[in-house]
């Protein structure tokens, strides 16, 4: 019997949440329709997140197309419809395409599987960045650099340590709980995930402690790799120290564990443990505009 | 004249990511990128300074810093007396600061700079106040002995001679017999 999956109307990375624990129950080889007929909002780090829920599956899912012909139009034009075709059945229309150059999305769904993907998002971003960082998160256009060194250090995430291709997406929108424009990345993939990858280097220096929670703790807040190289590593020091300066926010979650780092203007929770199960590494960063 | 050799990295990736892109990312862009100028250095006479110039470099991405700078930062450190190899950067822009200064303080690490603007040379990384003193001295001298740079300083020459023999084994400065000075390519 098909298990049906409810998608939130309004879709987050705290709300996707809701999907997976619909989603434990379920071994990836049971079928299962994920419903977003009722799905009104969705963040970029969403939409990554339900293709890396279908390249989790080993059957291929069902998906129900949001009804909301503004909602549905706005995925298409972020790309989703493009890749979600390729892992689920899908059930309804996808809106057409308007022609190349229209878009209103700082950058669409992108794949990242080679180095040579990340050069190419890089050059993109940049190409609409300052505009956007001046006019609507009202930034100092000299950040057009740093933001597409974050970007590209987030890709490499996907190709140094994922073992599997992800996505890549770049969108602002206002975000209601802070009530100002908001920039974010999201990138993910459905790999090997952060304790697969760091075992072999870490887990028997840490013996029982050793989990998800810990084996992020280790990546992202001590800077360790699976690499001896001490260069290694360098990834999530730079974009730390970039959110830093922006108060941005940073989020990563993988497998059972989500880490935080939460910026003066916030009150989220640095780790949250045993969530529902899902592979391979999800990393979410927002970054504020100014106060108008 | 010390012996220069002159590298265009952007010219290296442009032959490195199929010559499309004028962006350093990606660590494995970095590595590839490295070996070309490793080569490009091994090519040239021991001693010689290589000129890493990365004037035509539009965005350098922690990475490929870490790969490119520090790698051969960390090299010619580890160079044995019998085969000193010096680097000079150049062209480095505001876009290529943060990832320079983020590795160079990840690794303890310093190097000698090219400020194209005034054609002047400075320290860039991680040294202290007197080493700091001591390679301006060196640099400003040219070329100079710890007596004259002790004098120039007002350090002692013990002080001198310890803080030359650290910037020397760091790479920052070069030695010849008692005289030292900087990498810069200065008429001797």
């Amino acid at each position: 019997m098909t298990a049906v999956i409810t998608v939130p109307e309004e879709l987050d990375h705290d709300s996707f949440e809701s999907v997976l624990d619909q989603l434990a129950p379920h071994p990836a080889d049971a079928p299962v329709l994920v419903d977003a007929r009722h799905t009104t909002f969705s963040t970029p780090y969403a939409l990554l997140s339900l293709l890396c829920l279908a390249q989790s599956r080993t059957a291929r899912p069902g998906f129900v197309i949001p009804d909301a012909q503004g909602t549905a139009s706005y995925w298409a034009r972020a790309g989703f419809f493009r890749f979600a075709e390729e892992l689920y059945t899908l059930h309804g229309t996808a809106p057409a395409l308007r022609p190349k150059g229209e878009s209103d999305v700082w950058l669409p769904i992108t794949p990242i599987a080679r180095s040579e993907d990340v050069h190419a998002v890089v050059e993109r971003i940049q190409d609409r960045a300052e505009a956007i960082l001046e006019n609507e998160l009202r930034t100092d256009p000299r950040m057009i650099g740093r933001f597409a060194m974050t970007l590209s250090e987030a890709c490499q995430n996907i190709i140094e340590h994922a073992g599997l291709g992800g996505w890549v997406a770049v969108q602002s929108y206002t975000w209601h709980k802070l009530g100002r424009r908001v920039v974010q990345i999201a990138v993910c993939d459905a790999g090997i995930g952060f304790t697969a990858s760091l075992a072999p280097a870490h887990a028997r220096r840490l013996g029982d402690r050793w989990c998800d929670g810990q084996a992020l703790e280790e990546a992202i807040v001590r800077g360790v790799s699976r690499f001896a190289d001490p260069g290694r590593g360098q990834g999530f020091a730079g974009i730390k120290r970039f959110l830093g300066q922006w108060q941005g926010k940073l989020i990563v979650r993988s497998g059972t564990a989500r880490l935080t780092l939460v910026p003066p203007w916030d009150d989220d929770v640095p780790l949250r443990e045993g969530l529902s199960s899902f592979p391979g590494a999800q990393v979410l960063i927002i970054i504020p505009g100014r106060e108008a | 004249m010390t012996a220069m050799v002159h590298i265009d990295v952007a010219a290296i990736l442009q032959t490195s990511v199929n010559g499309v892109y004028t962006d350093l990312v990606t660590r494995a862009t970095g590595r590839a990128v490295r070996t070309r100028i490793e080569h490009d250095i091994a090519d040239g006479r021991p001693g010689a300074v290589a000129v890493i110039d990365f004037s035509n470099v539009g965005l350098l991405d922690f990475s490929c810093a870490d790969e490119i700078v520090a790698t051969l930062m960390r090299q010619c450190c580890a160079d044995t007396v019998a085969l000193e190899r010096y680097v000079l950067f150049a062209g480095i822009k505001d876009a290529h600061l943060d990832a320079i200064e983020h590795v160079l303080e990840r690794h303890k690490l310093a190097l000698v700079v090219r400020i194209t603007a005034g054609g002047t040379y400075r320290l860039m990384g991680m040294v202290d106040e007197v080493e700091r003193l001591v390679w301006e001295a060196v640099a400003r001298a040219q070329a100079a002995d710890v007596a004259g740079i002790a004098a120039e300083t007002g350090l002692t020459g013990d002080e001198v001679s310890t803080c030359l023999a650290t910037l020397h084994r760091r790479r920052l400065i070069m030695r010849e017999g008692a005289i030292f000075r900087a990498p810069t390519g200065a008429v001797a």
